[in-house]
């Protein structure tokens, strides 16, 4: 029997740059096939062509042993190939029917729109692969765990066989993911194929039953998971030996840098976000701030960097009150700020990499003298930082959009840290970033925090925080649940308190 | 498309900049290649459709194609004339003859008399004196479209610039010119300088859209000028204002009959200063920071609401410049709508220029010189004046939708360079 899904010799280019090199793939019945590699490995290129959304420029497509040409995502459905996508695509006032029907809708007598049908069809769909969702339900009132099931549904709706999953954990919590992979075990139990598309090691070795490699374009190579490890794949992502753990020496502690008291923060719909949250960022340490995404880490760090108005509560820098202070007095009190969304906050795209590096300081000397700006000067200082950060770039001039992800994120870092600072506040640092980024922005931090800056250090990635951080806070629905060294915070016990559920409570409903 | 695809093909195409508006995408460069080209065959396509539009609407022509059967070298023959004739005369109205230019010369060379020299050169002398305030007001848009604003208020600017420097013009006498011109240049200045402030100020206060607030600034000025001009500032029983001292006249840079003064010189001027001032100083890069990315200028701890109201102040004070060049080097005095559409005309100019000071001077020019051109045009091959509206306009839509233009000339795209759209669609 042919393979469900077969790429032979798949290339595409953009103009300057081989995205897909040649790329043979196969899927096989009922096979759960990791898609692994860093970022601009040409994974989303290859999954899009596979969509229908680019057309290669060589290669062939076949399902099922026969040759296909896929020009559009209507295409692509009508051969039963389904994505889930990383960023959900649902409309948060509809209920599930009414996104699962979008686009496809089923009516009576041609005008009508048949809700019951549909309904009934999701409810089936859900139950017979365990995805639990209410048809009713209005998408604004699930979880993000739950929103991306309703994905699933409307893939399977459409009759897909071939289901493609794109990063599909990044906003999830470690339960929910636990959640997702059931699920994807009975998918395919139930006959459906998978690719599975992540640069996330441990989720390709508990999933996958086969995966394939791709690096700058390329197959590397196909291996299972018995035969590789977390390292071994790594490796090969990246070409050379990754160091996964983060070395470091134990932290010594020294004068309070950060200190926050009884925090209140609005969100945009002013509602609080943040809800009396107090805690003190020493000299020389690491405070990690673990929880799901969207429980008003980004409404803190936005308050401590001068970016939203505190409500209430008081923040003191190096004893100097900053609790109304402007983004730039805070700036230059010491205080450097790797912003969460590097795209809005922290780059301007169509600016050059050496504007980039100066983006908070170009009104200082040297870079600026009375009215005019040294561009000799600005040019100087990138081109040692670029060489110090080991950013990749053609030139300091071109402009920063040109850069892939990982070299856009150290252009901030080095923007950050080449600055004499004393607080170094860190939201998703490694957000999106390739393994071997991830591994440098990591040794980075270390560094500064061993050179005696203080860092606070906000991520949804539970292994970073644990990796990185010398203590470690809990955030859940704008509160820090809890505290703790870092030696006593367990994967197990941070999950949990990342969904609110707090052990106090456990014990007291257990006794 | 299912609205799903469309989305989804949206995302792929639009990676980087999250909130794109409708300015940036017309303005975020697309390579320097396009940049350059598109207004190129922009204004070519137009000229072509022009020719179009000119044989189609001349009834000699038609009746040459309906005998075609019988006389086709007559049908293509005057054709070709027609179209010819339309465009010959058009670049003698906006440059002058070449033979009317060479006999002054050689007058000139020989006696020493430059009036002939000068008399043949008034076509191109009218050219520029048109495109100095469409340079000014041009600028002043695209110095806005920079910081991500929209000034629609040119034309009303123009206005108030006018009123404060016609004002000054003829209420002071006495003064040596050397004060009395730069008093009435700084009066236009100021004056366009408030217009402009007073909606960057409601934007950056209250987030109200400088778009709305521009365009009643405009009626505030319009009718601010009929009252005026109605009694306060009206000659006995007409709606001018009286004539201005020669102590404030823009100087006229050849003598008579060419009327191009000096007002040319400050608007290049004017160009290269606003290019110093947005590439070369700190403020300067404020404004664009705040204009590309208004969430990375707040990270960066720019000042978001002085940057704005700074960017609409000098918006507004080129736009002013504009009605005070007007008044100072051309007009001498003040009459109801003066201005005749300057202001509007200029953001199509900023968008032509693609908000850039030395294209929008060259866009200014092009526009000048089509504009006096039309006048001959008419005069002499019969084509109207309007012809020079539409391929004006087919201009505008052209560049403002390059992608009629890329598919004409089978460009290729640009902006879809693969390496942003790779690592863009893989960042989670």
């Amino acid at each position: 029997m042919p393979p469900v899904l077969e790429l032979r010799g798949v290339t595409k280019t953009f103009p300057g740059v081989l995205a897909n090199d040649h790329i043979d793939l196969t899927l096989n019945e009922g096979e759960i096939l990791a898609l692994l590699g860093e970022n601009g490995a040409g994974k989303t290129t290859l999954m899009n062509i596979l969509y229908g959304l680019y057309t290669p420029d060589e290669g062939e497509i076949y399902i099922r042993g026969e040759k296909v040409s896929i020009h559009s995502p209507s295409d692509a459905i009508a051969r039963g190939i389904g994505m889930v996508h990383q960023h959900f695509m649902l409309v948060p006032v509809f209920t599930v029917t009414e996104n699962v029907m979008l686009g496809n809708e089923a009516t009576r007598s041609g005008i009508f729109l048949d809700r019951a049908v549909v309904a009934e069809r999701v409810r089936e769909i859900s139950e017979r692969f365990g995805l639990k969702v209410d048809p009713d339900a209005h998408i604004e009132d699930l979880s993000v765990g739950a929103q991306q099931r309703v994905e699933i549904i409307k893939v399977l709706y459409r009759q897909a066989d071939i289901l493609i999953f794109d990063e599909p954990t990044a906003v999830l919590t470690p339960q929910e993911v636990d959640d997702l992979f059931e699920v994807i075990h009975s998918l395919v139990k139930q006959g459906k194929s998978l690719i599975f598309i992540t640069h996330k090691l441990n989720e390709v070795m508990s999933i996958a039953d086969r995966i394939q490699v791709l690096r700058n374009g390329k197959v590397v190579g196909t291996t299972t998971p018995d035969q590789s490890t977390e390292a071994s794949l790594a490796s090969m992502m990246v070409g050379r030996e990754v160091i996964l753990e983060v070395e470091k020496k134990p932290a010594k502690p020294g004068e309070v840098v950060l200190e926050v008291k009884d925090l209140l923060v609005r969100d945009d719909r002013h509602l609080l976000a943040v809800k009396g949250i107090s805690f003190q960022v020493r000299a020389g340490e690491v405070l990690g701030v673990a929880g799901v995404q969207g429980n008003g880490q980004t409404e803190l760090v936005e308050a401590l960097t001068g970016l939203r108005k505190v409500e209430g509560g008081q923040v003191t820098i190096l004893g100097q009150e900053t609790t109304t202070a402007s983004p730039r007095e805070i700036t230059e009190v010491g205080s450097a700020h790797v912003p969460e969304d590097r795209l809005r906050d922290g780059l301007v795209l169509t600016l050059s990499v050496a504007d980039n590096l100066v983006l908070n300081t170009y009104y200082q000397p040297p870079f600026s003298k009375g009215m005019s700006l040294k561009r000799e000067e600005i040019n100087k200082a990138a081109e040692i930082r670029v060489e110090q950060f080991d950013v990749r770039t053609p030139s300091v001039s071109v402009p920063v959009s040109n850069l892939s992800g990982g070299n856009q994120q150290k252009v901030i870092v080095a923007r950050e840290f080449s600055r004499p600072i004393k607080l170094l506040i860190a939201s998703q640092p490694t957000r999106g970033l390739d393994v071997g980024s991830i591994e440098y922005i990591h040794k980075r931090i270390i560094e500064k925090r061993d050179e005696g800056c203080a860092v606070l250090l906000v991520s949804p990635e539970l292994e970073e925080v644990m990796s990185l951080s010398d203590r470690i806070a809990v955030v859940f629905e704008g509160k820090f649940l809890d505290i703790m060294p870092a030696e006593q915070a367990k994967r197990e016990k941070l999950g949990l308190l990342m969904a609110g559920v707090q052990e106090s409570v456990k014990e007291a409903v257990a006794a | 498309m299912s609205q799903e695809e469309q989305t989804l093909k949206e995302k792929q195409e639009e990676p980087a900049p999250k909130q794109r508006s409708l300015l940036k995408r017309i303005f975020v460069r697309q390579g320097t290649r396009s940049v350059i080209l598109v207004p190129i065959l922009a204004v070519f396509t137009a000229l072509v459709i022009g020719a179009i539009i000119i044989l189609v609407s001349s009834p000699d022509v038609i009746t040459a194609w309906r005998n075609f059967p019988q006389a086709p070298g007559k049908a293509l023959s005057l054709t070709w004339i027609t179209v010819r004739d339309a465009y010959l005369t058009l670049l003698q109205g906006a440059f002058g003859s070449p033979a009317g230019i060479a006999a002054g010369f050689q007058t000139w060379v020989q006696s020493g008399d430059s009036k002939a020299l000068r008399e043949a050169l008034r076509p191109f002398s009218e050219s520029l004196t048109i495109s100095t305030p469409y340079i000014f007001a041009g600028l002043g848009v695209a110095l806005g479209f920079q910081g991500n604003l929209f000034n629609i208020g040119a034309e009303g600017q123009i206005f108030i610039g006018g009123l404060a420097s016609v004002f000054v013009g003829y209420s002071i006498s006495g003064l040596p010119w050397f004060i009395h011109l730069p008093l009435a240049l700084m009066a236009g200045i100021a004056a366009g300088m408030v217009w402009g402030a007073v909606p960057g100020f409601l934007k950056a206060r209250t987030g109200a859209h400088e778009v709305i607030n521009t365009i009643m600034m405009n009626y505030i000025a319009f009718r601010l000028t009929d009252y005026l001009l109605s009694g306060p500032m009206a000659r006995p029983g007409l709606p001018i204002t009286p004539e201005i001292k020669t102590s404030a006249y823009l100087p006229l840079l050849f003598g008579q009959p060419m009327r191009v003064h000096w007002g040319f010189i400050l608007a290049l001027g004017a160009a290269v200063l606003v290019y110093w001032f947005l590439w070369k100083t700190p403020i300067g890069m404020e404004i664009r920071m705040t204009g590309q990315n208004l969430h990375a200028a707040r990270y960066a701890g720019v000042s978001i609401s002085v940057i704005i109201v700074l960017t609409m102040a000098l918006s507004g004070a080129l736009a002013g410049l504009a009605g005070t060049n007007q008044v100072l080097g051309v007009d001498h005095r003040l009459v109801r709508a003066f201005s005749s559409g300057y202001g509007f005309d200029s953001i199509s100019l900023a968008l032509l220029g693609n908000s850039h000071p030395f294209g929008v001077v060259l866009a200014s020019l092009l526009f000048g010189f089509l504009r006096g051109g039309a006048a001959r045009m008419q005069s002499v091959a019969g084509v109207p004046v309007e012809i020079i509206r539409i391929i004006q306009g087919l201009i505008i839509v052209f560049v403002a939708a390059p992608e009629i233009i890329r598919s004409l000339y089978r460009l290729k795209e640009v902006k879809k360079t693969g390496p942003v759209v790779a690592q863009t669609t893989e960042q989670s």
